[in-house]
């Protein structure tokens, strides 16, 4: 990728070309702080420390209608440390592993200190309970974080493991980073008829709306949720103050072009006779929609009022209005309006929604918060609902609020919405479905690649290309390659390497110090002033900061400020020249990365640098700190030039890229040599990588999960790559090497399929081990009586016990070891006939003697046998035991198992060939595996054969190869390296066939390739039916092969034996092996009769036995229920 | 007439077929010939000149999958805490090479489960790890802290079952290495099997193979037709295996002769020297081959080729009295 843009002009003198010798290892230094999962863990940490703070502080005061004197106040919010109760208010400190194991929920105690009054008293209290916080895994709270490796496995928990999910109910939960566009912010777009509107989606602590700046027929309007009708433009100003036309199109905009489009719309407010403030607010406030709340006064405010309060706070809502000053608002309609203007005559200034400096994205921690809020607020009204009605009764204790603060309607809120993944907000509107989901563990790579995933609002279904095609503004941001397939097609994105989210960062400290740089505040001018040529705008989060002369000053000082850390570091500047302004962020959900500074020509960072970094003595902070280093967001990246290898630098460039191959996310990384493929094929491998089975990490044998895939021998792939290694993938592998052959053998490997060998097979290839788990509960009912496990039953005679009985241990329960067949019980379960019904409450704690049990045994299906690995007995949180077994079963891979190599190349195995029938090299050397070559023509996978070759060399040489994105060992040294160790230099070998024992005649292309096994394998899907079950309704066979189904003969499949003439066949598959069915048709009256008699006529005269399918019978009869009468004619088939 | 098969750039051109015409069993039994180049208790390498691939593939064939072995077979759990899951560990117990010699067994009957003391070898394995009593403080190797943190094949102790007693000794019954690792121990796991091992062949599980491999290639064959001389030489000795190409002075050139084809390992990477690809000419002899075979098993190597001899004379003998059979059938239709 390099050499290729290396500039003709102005090149910076030869020795500042230098090349910084092991850049990438900044790669690591970067990963070491926080993981790949630091977006998660850092929005949450700032959500439980900081921003639950001042929800608690915005919404800090409870007062009661019923008693001016009641009140109750917050004074602070505390999230604790995860535990459980056991029993009354004795908690112990827990561990996430614990809460898998036992369904728990791995969550904290809310603690807050409150002000409030008793009666006349004031009561302060501290530590007082509100609800439980699921606690994301590694963040600050959790109690994993800053642990050794041996404190972790000591808590069974893996080390490698990323954590940035929740463990809910004893399931883990990632929440997904949700994608949207950014509020706050003005984008003019054009609607559907084509003209241009201006759209800003405001968005503060308590309000959310959006308003719109339209054109219609020449005229501007204002739009607004809120508002019934559209209010022409001239009105709003009017009514935020600014009545003489001359404020308003200074604001707008004096040139001749603007004022004549404004003129219509100023004249409009002549015709609607709108001239003072007072008749502009009378205007709008008539035209709000009704509220159903009346005011505090019983009376609805007169419209004026309605309308000063709608202005100030509904619409615009984040740009302040102080003491009804309406001057920012108006400007920033002003500028609302210019834009639209300009868009007009300009298309270039349309916005590009799918650019992505307008996207933000939506975390853990910005989502809980919202939850969070709401449900806080909740707890207020209903507190202060509670004090409403409880304060007048007069009562002998006096009212006590702390008595009715439930800690339920938090906790529940929170973790239902983790649980269930439905995000309801009702003050916003907001209803979202599919925010969480289960953490996908069936291998470390799909475990990661979800905690990277990027989720976007766009509908699936619509059928559109802009928000699905990749984005340049993207790059280094999301991985190009890892998108799903399908509907979801570039909708769902990954994050690259190095990406870093941003979590919100203080405005205050930012406006001073621009102010102090010669930001002029918008009070002083008219606004007029905006528009003057080499006067910029200066916005905060896309507010109006105040306007500047010298734009270019700011942003240099700014930026030094930065680097040296006087601001944020990621607080991002940048000038749009367009709009001539300098755009400002400072908000959450911004997407950066760490780019290298350039100055003069020189990167700032140094091969001297490195080494300290390499031998420890600093760190990536350090070099962040000591300004070598700075994020970049999307917005200021694309004002930055930016080179990709120090021969790009020239005296223009700013920054330098830290390594190339952080431009790809997690799961592309495991592809070597990805930058030899064809872009789909690093796709598809970033999806079948998911699917591989491996290892999951270190603590895999203690888990009982529902699924769970290991592979017996995993291996460490003979060519790596540097992100391969910054994720830990040798230490978690998930694949193993096999020699290769590629070459055509015997037919059975046409369309992909692999041939393998059964020695190979034999001695541990591809052999893996699958769990899965089978669990039950031992409820408690409120009559005394409980489930039960009863000891297997004994046959009289023999004494043994009977086959379904033949897994249970002397205490009912499956032993570990035991191999269980189909059908037999793994709990022996038993559960009263009577429950629920108080019979006479016995002794507490004594069940009743002889109540009566029916059984209801858990058991095994599968055709496979299971071996009983584990079986855990405990108790959940409704103090009911819990009994969960593990099963295992090993498998050897065998016709029709799934395999994929590392490019996106996967095929299921053909044949299974002996040993002594494979192809043997010169060596002796016989292949694990042999592939068809038209694998490669069409796929242009050149990187696998690269990968091959690699593979090759590092067997000769004893060492691992590196096929590191845009990098990697260089074919030809691995030639070289070939040659030197007496192979081939193209890596094709001599080879004999095995079975007539003569030379090929064609040279053969071997050596080891990674091969991942899918989880997809035959024994799961084999399924076949003659008779079965068939469903209730239709009496037609059921679907599915867990329901034992049959195979359908579909439309298509009916339409093939229509058109061949099959009649019979068809009778026969459509009826009577499905839902063959004898009725009494009545030949008089056409209808169903009964047992020979027809109800309808009275008689049995002419009553006829046919066979119809019995879909038909109820679709006669369903009709006539709707007063539909089919009548049926029969008539002989001789006639 | 050539025997060569040459090897070109872009594949191999096979021998003329008019070789195979004029064959005749006594000229066959007069030139075949056998010359063993290496042989020691576990690997030879012996030359076949004169033989058809068929037959010599037949023995390499017979020799991995038809030569019989001893290989446990049968694994019974008593007390398995390792990490390993019981499947895991009996077929990695499968895998084990074991010292019996095979011929002195018998195959046991399909169905029987115990198994007689003429077919079945009876094994046992008692292991568990505890901390090393005797452990100095600072000692962190995993020697010093625990007591048999490994389970190595040498732990697998032979139980004589029936007369086997009588005739076997305890040294030629355990596994051929002793240091094969089963499963690794902490404190507190142990692992107790009983393991039967049983006579089979290598068709059936890889276990039974006797041969880590048996294989056998075709002498290569080097020819230079032109002088290759100084940088050349140099450059054509390179593209060969060590000790093919020599580069001797004469006349004060230097001058390169081959001085020995047989331990060519055939890279053809000679192909990518566009000056000295046409002046050499590489292929193999199309008769002569080299064979290797390497025993995994207490057997040596040539005892297993004898075997696989005498398994193919009895394939043959089969052979022919199904010939027979027929012909009889045929002449009375």
């Amino acid at each position: 990728m390099g050499e290729s843009c290396a500039s003709k002009n102005n090149s910076p003198p030869k020795d500042s070309c230098e090349i910084i010798e092991d850049k990438w290892k900044l790669v690591p230094a970067f990963l070491k702080g926080k993981g790949l999962v630091k977006q998660h863990i850092d929005s949450f940490n700032y959500f439980i420390n900081i921003e639950i703070k001042k929800i608690v502080k915005a919404n800090e005061k409870i007062l009661s209608d019923a008693d001016p004197m009641f009140y109750l106040k917050y004074l602070n919010i505390n999230v604790g440390m995860p535990d459980i109760e056991e029993g009354f208010n004795i908690t112990r400190s827990t561990t996430p592993h614990e809460c898998r194991l036992r369904d728990l929920t791995y969550s904290a105690p809310i603690t807050v200190d409150i002000e409030y009054t008793r009666g006349s008293q004031r009561v302060a209290r501290s530590n007082l309970i509100i609800g439980r916080m699921p606690i994301m895994l590694r963040s600050s709270n959790c109690v994993l974080t800053n642990k050794s490796e041996f404190e972790l496995s000591k808590m069974n928990e893996c080390p490698l493991d990323p954590g940035g999910y929740f463990v809910v109910r004893g399931t883990e939960k990632v929440i997904l980073i949700q994608e949207q566009l950014s509020r706050n912010r003005m984008i003019v777009e054009e609607d559907r008829k084509g003209s241009v509107q201006c759209i800003v989606t405001s968005s503060t602590h308590d309000k959310k709306s959006r308003t719109l700046v339209i054109m219609k027929k020449g005229k501007y309007y204002l739009k607004h949720n809120s508002l019934q009708d559209d209010i022409p433009i001239a009105i709003f100003f009017k009514a935020m103050g600014f009545c003489a036309d001359i404020l308003i199109m200074q604001m707008i905009g004096t040139e001749k072009e603007t004022l004549q489009k404004m003129a219509l719309s100023i004249e409009d407010c002549y015709s609607a006779s709108v001239y003072t403030q007072n008749q502009a607010l009378n205007y709008i406030g008539k035209r709000t929609k009704q509220k159903r709340f009346l005011g505090p006064t019983g009376k609805p405010k007169p419209p004026i009022d309605q309308a000063r309060d709608l202005l100030t706070s509904v619409i615009l809502a984040h740009v302040p209005v102080e003491n009804f000053n309406f001057k920012h608002k108006a400007v920033y309609t002003a500028l609302m309006v210019r834009r639209v203007i300009q868009a007009e005559s300009q298309p270039e200034f349309i916005d590009d929604k799918d650019y992505y400096g307008n996207k933000r994205l939506e975390l853990a921690g910005s989502l809980l918060s919202l939850m969070f809020e709401d449900a806080f607020k909740r707890l207020n009204t209903e507190l202060k609902m509670i004090a409403d009605k409880n304060i007048p009764k007069i009562k002998a204790a006096q009212f006590d609020v702390v008595k009715h603060m439930r800690q339920d309607l938090i906790t529940n809120a929170l973790v239902h919405a983790i649980s269930t993944g439905n995000w309801t907000i009702k003050r916003f509107k907001m209803e979202r479905h599919g925010v969480t989901q289960v953490l996908s563990r069936l291998s470390y790579i799909s475990c990661l690649g979800m905690m990277t995933r990027v989720n976007s609002q766009f509908e699936k279904t619509r059928k559109v290309s802009g928000p699905r095609s990749l984005q340049p503004s993207q790059w280094g941001m999301l991985c190009p390659s890892d998108t799903p397939e399908g509907e979801a097609c570039g909708l769902v994105k990954n994050l690259a390497l190095m990406t870093h989210i941003t979590t919100e960062v203080e405005e205050e400290p930012i406006i001073k110090i621009t102010h102090n740089m010669g930001v002029e505040s918008l009070h002083w001018f008219a606004g007029e002033e905006m528009y003057y040529t080499n006067v910029y705008t200066v916005f905060l989060n896309g507010n109006i900061l105040g306007i500047t002369g010298k734009h270019r000053r700011l942003i240099k000082n700014f930026r030094m400020l930065r680097r040296c850390g006087r601001i944020n570091g990621f607080v991002s500047i940048y000038p749009h020249h367009k709009h001539k302004s300098v755009y400002i962020s400072s908000d959450g959900g911004r997407l950066c990365r760490p780019y290298i500074i350039v100055e003069n020509g020189k990167p700032l960072v140094n091969s001297t640098h490195i080494n300290k970094l390499s031998s420890g003595l600093m760190k990536f902070e350090d070099f962040l700190n000591e300004g070598l280093i700075e994020y970049l967001d999307v917005n200021e990246e694309n004002d930055s030039l930016i080179a990709l290898n120090e021969g790009e630098i020239t005296l223009k460039t700013t920054h330098l890229e830290v390594a190339d191959f952080t431009l790809l996310g997690v799961c592309a990384a495991l592809v070597p040599y990805p930058h030899h493929n064809q872009s789909p094929r690093n796709t598809y491998q970033c999806a079948m990588g998911k699917q591989a089975m491996g290892t999951i990490g270190y603590n895999q044998r203690n888990r009982i999960d529902t699924l769970m895939y290991n592979l017996v021998y995993p291996q460490a792939p003979m060519v790596k790559s540097r992100a391969l290694d910054l994720i830990n993938f040798d230490k978690l592998p998930a694949g193993q090497n096999a020699i290769v052959a590629v070459m055509s053998y015997s037919g059975y490997d046409i369309e992909d399929a692999l041939i393998l060998n059964k020695a190979s097979i034999d001695r541990g290839y591809g052999r893996c081990l699958v769990y899965r788990n089978s669990r039950c509960n031992l409820k408690q009912y409120a009559n005394q009586t409980y489930d039960r496990v009863m000891p297997p039953l004994l046959e009289a005679e023999t004494l043994t016990a009977p086959y379904k009985h033949q897994a249970l241990d002397s205490d009912g329960i499956a032993a570990p070891g035991e191999i269980v067949k189909d059908r037999q019980v793994l709990v022996n379960k038993t559960m009263p006939v009577v429950s629920g019904t108080t019979s006479t409450p016995g002794m507490p704690g004594q069940s009743l003697p002889n109540v009566e049990h029916k059984e209801v045994p858990v058991s095994y299906k599968g055709s496979v046998d299971s071996c009983i690995d584990k079986v855990m007995i405990s108790s959940n949180n409704e103090e009911a035991f819990l009994i969960k077994i593990l099963l295992r079963q090993t498998r050897r891979p065998e016709i029709g198992d799934k395999f994929s190599s590392r490019h996106g190349q996967k095929g299921v195995t053909g044949l299974i060939v002996e040993q002594e029938d494979m192809p043997f090299n010169d060596y002796g050397i016989c292949p694990d595996m042999i592939m068809n070559p038209h694998g490669f023509p069409s796929r242009m996978t050149v990187g696998k054969l690269i990968e091959l070759l690699a593979g090759k060399s590092g067997l000769l040489e004893g060492k691992f190869q590196y096929g590191t994105a845009f990098g990697g060992a260089k074919v030809e040294d691995i030639c070289e390296e070939l040659v030197k160790n007496g192979f081939n230099y193209q890596g094709k070998d001599f080879f004999y066939s095995g079975i007539t024992g003569e030379p090929l005649e064609a040279y053969i292309y071997s050596g080891p390739v990674y091969y991942q096994k899918l989880k997809h394998m035959v024994q799961d899907k084999m399924h076949a039916r003659s008779r079965g079950p068939r469903a209730v309704l239709t009496r037609q066979p059921t679907e599915g092969k867990s329901r034992e189904g049959g195979l359908r003969v579909g439309e298509m499949e009916r339409d093939c034996l229509i058109s061949y003439g099959a009649s019979m066949m068809l009778i026969e598959r459509l009826m009577i092996s499905s839902d063959a069915f004898d009725v009494d048709v009545c030949n008089l009256c056409g209808r169903l009769a009964y047992s020979g008699w027809c109800h309808g006529c009275n008689s049995s005269a002419s009553v006829s036995t046919i066979r119809i399918p019995y879909a038909c019978k109820l679709l006669f009869q369903e009709l006539q229920s709707m007063n539909v009468v089919p009548r049926l004619t029969l008539k002989n088939y001789c006639d | 007439m050539s025997n060569i098969i040459y090897m070109r750039e872009d594949g191999v051109k096979p021998a003329s077929a008019d070789f195979e015409e004029n064959w005749t069993l006594k000229k066959y039994q007069e030139e075949l010939v056998i010359k063993v180049i290496k042989h020691d208790s576990s690997e030879m390498e012996f030359d076949i000149i004169g033989i058809f691939p068929a037959l010599c593939n037949a023995f390499r064939r017979i020799l991995i999958s038809e030569v019989p072995t001893m290989a446990i077979e049968k694994v019974t759990m008593i007390q398995n805490k390792t990490i390993i899951p019981d499947e895991i560990l009996a077929h990695r117990f499968g895998l084990i090479p074991l010292k019996a010699n095979p011929r002195l067994f018998q195959y046991r009957m399909p169905g029987d489960l115990v198994g007689t003391d003429r077919d079945t070898l009876n094994y046992e394995l008692k292991v568990k790890c505890v901390k090393n009593p005797h452990r100095r403080a600072g000692h962190y190797r995993l020697e010093d802290m625990y007591l048999n943190y490994e389970v190595l094949s040498k732990d697998i102790k032979w139980i004589p079952f029936g007369d086997q007693k009588l005739l076997y000794k305890e040294e030629d019954m355990g596994a051929i290495q002793d240091d094969i690792v089963i499963a690794k121990m902490r404190p507190g796991q142990e692992l107790h099997v009983k393991l039967a091992a049983v006579k089979g062949i290598g068709k059936d599980h890889a276990k039974f193979s006797p041969v880590g491999t048996a294989t056998y290639r075709l002498h290569p064959h080097i020819k230079l037709l032109d002088d290759v001389i100084d940088d050349q030489a140099e450059r054509l000795k390179q593209c060969f295996s060590k000790d093919v190409i020599e580069v001797v002075n004469k006349s004060g050139h230097k001058i390169a002769q081959v001085k020995n084809t047989r331990i060519d390992m055939c890279s053809r990477n000679v192909h990518n020297e566009p000056q000295l690809k046409d002046k050499v000419e590489i292929g193999r002899i199309r008769d002569h081959y080299i064979f290797t075979i390497e025993s995994v098993i207490s057997s040596p190597p040539d005892e297993l080729f004898r075997e696989s001899v005498k398994i193919m004379k009895k394939k043959c003998a089969e052979a022919l009295i199904e010939l027979k059979n027929m012909t009889i059938n045929v002449d009375v239709s």
